[in-house]
């Protein structure tokens, strides 16, 4: 069962119209590498090249899309790592601003474990990435635990957006 | 300095030409919202848009880039909960059922980590986005039934509180990334 009920109340600021759904939806992958992308999107959803342009700019600006590009492949380009921390609540938002205040820091997140808290590092390379995790650990003075990708297993094509 | 050594497994870096190198500190941040984005693109480069089509495209083929399209934030839209559902699978079984669940679309990451024993015996990772915990909770009841994970220990760990979400950024832009 899916548990759609509450989804149009929950959206940030307002319901999204068929087009923006679509956009949404059907260009998380294979969007068009060609001279004018938007217009052979807007051709293919039936409307025009400044529509499209217009309505991928307002969902940006309101956040629900975070950019258009590319996704690269953990570590074909750089350094990256999953990496946790347990943290004394008292302390968590403190540690948490600090870990969210590097530029290489790009998720981080509290969650409902003894390791509280989540983060990813994404670095130029092995060294800056261990930079980072060493610092964190000497302003907190709590150890990281380090949890780099070993394999990969998913074929990533985007997210299957479930539409009431 | 404590030295964090890559583990044996890593997948080998891409080999990246200079004109690469410059597109990637670009194009990781986005593509330009406008009538022409690989040209305006190319523009910041000293690159002719046909060579940004087809070096993205090259990227694409290389697997550097493992998805090229509009990145949505899940949050905004309505997916309130993400489960990261961490399993502790038997060395010689992880690869055959780590594939079976990268294949469900509900499942966003599926990676294998490493143990951190004693604190830590858990070395598949995969990521569950739902409407609400129950959603995630469906979904990877779905996953033990398909997979036959009924015997492997796992836990959910629900985000709680999201401090910080962005795009990877793994080279800083400067000024200088123009190539001749």
């Amino acid at each position: 069962m899916k548990a759609n009920a509450n989804m149009d109340t929950q959206l940030n600021k307002r319901q999204l119209d068929s087009l923006e759904k679509h956009l949404l939806n059907d260009y998380q992958h294979g969007f068009p590498l060609v001279s004018r992308p938007y217009q052979m999107i807007a051709e293919k959803l039936g409307t025009s090249e400044d529509v499209i342009i217009n309505s991928l700019k307002q969902l940006q600006e309101q956040g629900f899309i975070s950019r258009v590009g590319a996704v690269f492949r953990a570590n074909s380009i750089g350094a990256s790592t999953l990496a946790a921390m347990v943290v004394p609540e008292s302390e968590l938002e403190d540690v948490a601003a600090m870990v969210s205040g590097y530029s290489e820091v790009n998720h981080n997140y509290q969650r409902d474990h003894h390791y509280n808290l989540w983060f990813v590092v994404t670095a130029e390379d092995d060294l800056a990435l261990n930079n980072v995790l060493d610092e964190i650990e000497h302003h907190s003075g709590y150890p990281v635990m380090y949890l780099p990708m070993l394999e990969d297993y998913h074929i990533d094509l985007g997210f299957d957006l479930q539409w009431t | 300095m404590k030295v964090r050594y890559r583990q044996p497994l890593l997948p080998e870096r891409a080999i990246l030409d200079e004109r690469d190198q410059a597109l990637i500190t670009l194009v990781q941040t986005g593509l330009p919202i406008s009538a022409r984005p690989y040209m305006d693109l190319g523009k910041k480069l000293g690159m002719g848009e046909s060579e940004v089509i087809a070096r993205i495209n090259q990227l694409k083929k290389s697997k550097v880039i493992k998805r090229f399209g509009i990145v949505v934030r899940h949050h905004e839209l309505g997916y309130r909960a993400n489960g990261m559902t961490v399993w502790n699978i038997p060395d010689e079984t992880v690869s055959e059922l780590g594939s079976c669940m990268g294949q469900f679309d509900f499942v966003t990451l599926c990676y294998r980590r490493p143990r951190r024993l004693p604190d830590w015996p858990y070395n598949l990772f995969t990521m569950i986005h739902g409407l609400n915990q129950d959603d995630v909770l469906t979904n990877i009841q779905l996953l033990i039934e398909r997979c036959g994970l009924s015997e492997i220990e796992h836990e959910v760990l629900f985000s709680t509180r999201r401090f910080k979400q962005r795009g990877a950024i793994y080279r800083e832009i400067n000024t200088n990334s123009k190539v001749s």
